[in-house]
Parts: structure tokens; sequence; C-alpha cells
């Protein structure tokens, strides 16, 4: 599109992107429909069980989308260092006797060291195996914190809860609050996400993504690079992690954080589209929201009708039929699909 | 960029019909959408003044689901039979709705935030969480809302004291007595507690939280009866056991006990006829002693035998009633009638049965109404079922008797055992009661400790009554 605009107005193509006229109006159109608008009409079910983990995967989206989609090391190893982020900050509360800040801010830190570590191979190795190394760290963390109770407290269920969840010493387990808190923390970790892709770390990453000897031969230091994309990708899932288990589901053990969320946080990215901030959340709420809103259209039509094993298992095809339907229509995942609306309806009823 | 050309080219290449076909579908999703968000944001009263909404999460995909089937069946028969034969409990008809869950708490939580206020009017009075996991995520949860989380023969075993955990009722039999239970058994095989001395009881176990929860009690009653306890872990899932049971054969142990769970289970049976293992010197706990444990470990499994709060078989009166009225009435949720009676069917039996008789219970101090969730909560925590309401209602010898207070949310605390013959489970026992006594300074000790981590203080029940 941007091509043709391009031909038809000369060299200087004035209206080349229509980028920054939608930040412009988009960006705080959304903030206030995010801060005001939803919470007023969205009741606790809204807010506390879609919102909330439409959120936090779309904050384990950001992270791995940084290691996967820009600096392009393949991980399979997402739910291992959610689950890190998770028991690292409910050990800081309950071991450390730490607030929550700050213990959701180390537990991003250890989270971080732990992707350095689990990093270190990709200066040997690539592609998919790396992504099988990387399945050594999602096994390796789900056995430690089932193997050693100190984790979670000698708790006999295996499970960890906070006994409080305060902010600053307000209280934030309610429902509005909970998705405060969230909101503005994926809100915060998205701009610096965003602001990264485009410094010189983000354009490294990229330079390493579209061909490492090239970069290496520009002066990109490809090994630090790559391990720096590790250490900062896992600070992300670290920190989706603990809010996961705390803010999301109030008590968590490593079930929640097995190998199947490891491919739904890779789903989440290829779905909205590598290498896209914005895609990260498009692919959350389709991975997150679409089996719920098939779930209800065939609670509300089908149920009664139709076997409810059938039902189940023809929801699921349903699904499966739409990721395969829209990477046909856009292998570049939905970000792009909807850009390419947006820039479709921008111009209705012309054609160009 | 090239990519956006290609697919704008596409687009006006390919024919128009395509694009209208596109537009349709999504108009159609859009709508189809809307009809169920309008559902979900708006709980309109227009039915069910004298239901009650009873919402099942079940998981009919997904690896655990063949034993899942049949136990919704089982849930989902029994419930039928009470609307549709005896009208309702007491005129007041069950609202069964199911929701999909895999087995994961995450999407278990989910549903219960979906379904807690009840739906058209109709209340909610206690939610079966169909598994240990998902007890635990919504544990604090129900406190807040007030809605009894049921999981029998599930749970943590701490929660039996119900003055702590007061929304949580593992019934029937926890972890530490499915463990003493097992060890009353062993002692009765043997003649008698006294000859446990110096026995050696070896047990195998799925190396998880569930696995590992029998772990403290076992240790107790060792220390107890003298006899020498030996823990061997078997890693998820378990489909290769060799290591574990050349262990297993060098201890020499006089009983083993086997408490895993899905396809460790059968694993574990063959593996231990390869190693030489008497078979019928095996007990299974509850979840390790259904059809689908020994069916497919074939000759192997003929002799073992498995601790049976829920026990297989067709032979009850229960049973009969169903065949004539849901069964042979083409009601059943049943896909092939020869699961009629299996283990995982009677278990859903059972639990709809316990819900039924809690409502009842309830419906006889409150009115006969639909009851909510602090209704239910008092009505679980008075329920009694003594011989002669067995006998009514047709589960003499299926289920055991139950009595819960508020201080005991476990209310029975016994099983019986089952013999694989090769065909069928074969009762070999009446019931065989846990050491209650022994145990309580236990989980007066855990509870105790989960309370003061929580900061909960323990309900005076004295203040209530």
């Amino acid at each position: 599109m941007s091509e043709l605009n391009k031909t038809l107005s000369g060299a200087a193509p004035i209206i080349l992107s229509d980028r920054p006229l939608r930040l412009r109006l988009g960006a705080p159109a959304l903030l206030l429909i995010a801060f005001v608008a939803v919470p007023l009409i969205g009741n606790d079910y809204w807010l506390g069980v879609i919102l909330v983990p439409f959120l936090i995967l779309s904050l384990a989206g950001v992270g791995l989308n940084l290691l996967t989609g820009y600096a392009g090391q393949t991980s399979l190893g997402s739910g291992g260092f959610m689950a890190v982020g998770a028991f690292a900050a409910f050990d800081f509360v309950v071991h450390g006797g730490l607030p929550l800040p700050a213990a959701l801010f180390l537990a991003g830190l250890i989270a971080a060291a732990t992707g350095l570590l689990f990093g270190l191979p990709s200066d040997r190795i690539k592609g998919f195996y790396l992504m099988v190394s990387s399945l050594a760290a999602q096994f390796f963390f789900e056995w430690l914190f089932l193997k050693i109770p100190w984790f979670y407290n000698y708790d006999s269920a295996g499970t960890i809860a906070l006994p409080r969840l305060d902010v600053f010493g307000l209280d934030v387990s309610s429902a509005p609050a909970r998705y405060y808190v969230t909101l503005i923390i994926v809100l915060a970790l998205t701009w610096f996400a965003a602001n990264l892709v485009r410094s010189q770390t983000g354009r490294s990453w990229m330079a390493i993504r579209d061909m490492d000897t090239a970069a290496a031969v520009t002066g990109v230091p490809v090994y630090r690079t790559k391990v720096l994309a590790f250490a900062i990708s896992s600070f992300y899932l670290g920190i989706a992690g603990a809010l996961w288990a705390f803010f999301y589901l109030g008590s968590a053990s490593v079930q929640s954080f097995g190998i199947a969320r490891s491919f739904e946080v890779l789903f989440i990215i290829i779905i909205g589209g590598m290498g896209s901030i914005s895609g990260n959340f498009i692919g959350a709420a389709f991975i997150g929201l679409m089996p719920l809103a098939i779930d209800h259209v065939a609670q509300h039509f089908f149920a009664g009708h139709v076997d409810a094993g059938l039902l189940q298992n023809i929801q699921k095809a349903i699904f499966g039929l739409l990721i395969i339907w829209f990477l046909i229509k856009e292998p570049d995942g939905l970000a792009r699909l909807f850009k390419t609306i947006a820039g479709r309806v921008s111009r209705w009823p012309l054609r160009f | 960029m090239r990519t956006e050309n290609a697919i704008q080219q596409t687009m006006h290449g390919h024919s128009r019909v395509k694009e209208k076909f596109m537009k349709r579908l999504i108009l159609t999703g859009l709508l189809a959408t809307s009809f169920a968000a309008a559902d979900l944001i708006a709980p309109a009263a227009y039915a069910g003044d004298n239901e009650q909404y009873v919402p099942l999460p079940t998981y009919r995909v997904g690896a655990y689901a063949s034993s899942g089937t049949l136990w919704w069946a089982g849930e989902i028969d029994y419930f039928r039979y009470i609307n549709e034969v005896e009208g309702g409990i007491n005129g007041v008809k069950l609202k069964v709705e199911e929701f999909e869950t895999e087995w994961s708490p995450d999407r278990t939580v989910e549903v219960y935030e979906r379904v807690k206020n009840g739906k058209d009017g109709a209340p909610v009075a206690f939610f079966f969480t169909h598994g240990t996991p998902a007890t635990y995520a919504l544990t604090e949860r129900a406190v807040k809302d007030k809605i009894p989380l049921v999981d029998p023969a599930g749970g943590q075993p701490e929660a039996t004291n119900g003055l702590v955990f007061s929304y949580v009722f593992p019934l029937l039999l926890n972890y530490y007595s499915q463990a003493s239970v097992g060890i009353n058994y062993i002692a009765q095989k043997e003649g008698g507690l006294d000859k446990l001395k110096g026995k050696k009881i070896v047990t195998v176990y799925h190396d998880s939280a569930y696995g590992r929860a029998s772990q403290p009690a076992i240790a107790i009653l060792a220390k107890k009866y003298g006899f020498e306890n030996i823990q061997i872990p078997v890693a998820d899932p378990g489909s290769e056991q060799s290591p574990q049971w050349r262990q297993v054969r060098e201890a020499k142990p006089d009983w083993i006990f086997l408490r895993t769970w899905g396809v460790s289970t059968p694993v574990a049976i063959k593996t231990a006829a390869r190693f030489g293992i008497p078979v019928d010197h095996i007990i299974g706990d509850v979840w390790a002693g259904s059809e689908a444990d020994v069916i497919p470990a074939g000759t192997a499994a003929k002799g073992y035998q498995a601790l049976a709060p829920y026990p297989g078989g067709a032979d009850f009166e229960i049973h009969g009633r169903l065949r004539k009225t849901i069964l042979e009435a083409g009601k059943s949720d049943l896909r092939d009638p020869k699961f009629f009676g299996a283990v995982y069917y009677n278990i859903g039996l059972i639990n709809a049965a316990l819900a039924v008789e809690a409502l009842r219970t309830g419906q006889d101090k409150f009115g006969h109404r639909p009851l909510n969730g602090e209704e239910g909560h008092w009505a679980f925590e008075h329920l009694t079922i003594d011989d002669a309401r067995l006998k009514k209602i047709g589960f003499l010898g299926l289920l055991q008797r139950i009595k819960l207070s508020p201080s005991d949310h476990e209310g029975g605390g016994a099983a019986r055992i089952q013999q694989w013959d090769g065909q069928k489970w074969v009762l070999v026992t009446d019931w065989i009661q846990a050491d209650h006594d022994t145990l309580a300074p236990l989980i007066e000790e855990k509870s105790a400790a989960y309370a003061k981590d929580r900061g909960i203080a323990p309900r005076n029940t004295g203040a209530e009554n």
C-alpha cells in the first residue's frame, strides 16, 4: 500500500505511513478504555478471570517475542522461566519477608539470571537444536519446584500462595485492584519493550536474527547480545509467572507452568506476529480468549442437544481450524492482518 | 512490504466470492459471540425459581478423558434419575451444566468464576472441583464467596479440619486415611496389628504432591507398629519403572502399597510381575484401583487388590433402579453400557448421591427450595447418612456410613478392599476403618501450620451452633 502511495504522490510520500496518526489517536484512546471504561462496565468475572489472564499472557508473549521475534533465538522454556518468577517471588515474600513489589522485581532478576544461564548454549547451537536445549530449562524447573520442598515452604500440596496480596500497604485482592496492578505493570513493561526494540540493543537483536554472521561483521557482539536477549526475555516471563500465580490464580503449583504453558506462549507470538509488540496482545486475545468465546457460544446454543464429549472435541477442532485459516491468510500473524484491514478501512470506499 | 503486496494481489486476483464468504463468516462469528456475551453480562431471571444449579467442571478432552467420561456419566445419570424419576429433591430440580477444563486447575478457576453466582436465578450450593490441584487453587476464593468445594477422596488431608478449612470438603477418605486403611488391611492379613512389627512395607508412589501426600501418615504408623517403611518414587508419567522394581525386589518387602496414578499403575503391575513380585501382595490405593489400571496390565493384574471407598460392580440396589429407569430408557450419558458399574462410573454415582443427600439435609433445615452456598455449607457440615438411609437410596454396600461435623469434613474414613479376578473387581472385605485417633494429631498440626501461614483464625463452632 505504501508502495502505491509512493508511486502516486511522487518521490516524497507525505502520507507514507499512517502509523504516527494512529498512534496519536490510538494510544490515549486505548489507555482511556483500559483504565476507565473497562473497569466501569466490566464485572468481577470479566476483570478477574478474562482480562487479568489476558494481560499476563500478553506480557509473557512480549517476553518471548523479544527473544524469538526480535533476537531470533527459539525457546520452549517459557513455562519454566514463569515458574522461576512465581516461586522466587513467593520465596522472597515468605522466607525473605520482603514486600510484594520488591519481591516481584527481584523475582524478575532471578528469572533473568536463570535465563542468562540457559542462554549460554546459544553461543554454539542454533534453531531447532537451541529450542531442544531450552526444553531442558522447562523440565529442570518443573522437577526442581516439585522436588525441593523449601521452594514451596514445605506445603503438603506443593502449592504456593501469598499470605496477603498488598502493594505499599494497600489491599489489592479484589478483582478491580488486581486488574489495575496487572495493567500498570504490563503497560510499563510493554512501553519499555517497545522502546528497547527501537534502541541499539533492539537493532542488534534484529541484525542477529536476520543474519548473525553479517551482524558480527558489522561489529555487533553476537554472543553477548544473544545472552542479553535471554536474560531480558526471562525477566519478562518471570514477572508474568509471578503475576499469573498471585494476581490471577491466587495459588499455583508447577502444574500451572508445564510444557503446555510454553507452547501457549509460543503460539501467542506465532499467531500474534513475530517481531511485533502489539501482536502479543492480539495473539493472547486469540489464544486465551477464543476458546472461551467458542465455549460460551457452544454452551449457549448447543448444550444439552449435542453429546458433551463430541461438543468439546468439536470446539477444539474449530479452534484448530481458525488457527490454520488465519495463518494461511496471513503468515506474519494477526498484527499484520489487522494492519492490512485498518489500512483498507481508512481508505474505504476507495480502492487502490 | 513484500508480503503485504502479495496479500493485496491475492485479494484482488482471486474471486470476490471468497471475500464475501469471509465477511459472512466473520459476521456470523461476531453475532454468535455477541449473543453469548449478552448471556454472560446479564443473567436474566426468567426461569428456574425452583431449580438448583449444579455446574460440573469436567474433562472430556485430554490425557485423563477416558476415565473422566465414565465419572461424568455416573454423576449425570444419578442427577437425571433424581430429576426425572424422583421429581427432583422435594420438588427442586437440579439444573446440571458441564464445562470443559482438560483437568487444568487454571481453567477450573475460570469455570468457577463463571458459575459462582448461579444461573438464571438458580443458585449454586456446592462446587465439585473434580481434581485435587483445582481444589488447592480455589480454596481461598471459596471462603470469600462462601461456596463449599467438594472433592471426595482427594484434596489436602489437613482440610479434614473444617475449623480451619471451612469451605473444603475432602469427603469419604482423605490421603492419610487411605494409608491407614491400607496398613490396617495388611495387619488383618497378617493376623493382627502386633504382627506388623519387623515387617517391611514398601510404598511405590507417583512423585507428585498427590503421591507424597500420605507419607507423614505412614511414617507415624510405622513408628507406632514397628514396621519398616520404605518409600520409592516414580517420576511422572512413569511409563518405565525397571529401576524402581529392581529396588523393590532387593528390599524383599512383605507388602507393597502402590500409590500411582494414570499410566504408571498398569506399568507398575506389569513390571512387578516381570521381577517376580507376587501381585496379591500389592495393594493399590484409591486412584490406582479402577478397570483402567488393571485391564492394560493383562494377566499380570490377576489377584491385584485395591482400596475401594468406591467399589466396582453393577449389582448394587441403585444399579437395578438406574438400569430400569435410565439405562434402558435410553437416557444414560454412558456411551458404552459395558462400563455400567465400572469403578469410575460408581465414583460419579457416589459423589452425586453425597451431593443430593447434602441438599436434602439442607432443605430439611432451610425449607424445600434451592440453597445458596452458605446454606450448602451448613448442609454438608451436618450431612449424616446411616444404614437405613443407605438402604433407602439403594447405596448399601456401595457407600459407607457418613457423618460430618464442622470439625470433621471427611465424615467417613473407611474403604473396602476389592480384588481383580481377571474379569471384574470382587469385594473381599467389608468396610475397614482408618485409625483416626492416631492420625488426628497430624491433621491438627498441619492445619494449625496452614492457619498460621495464611493468618486464619480457626472457627469457634460453639458460637455458631
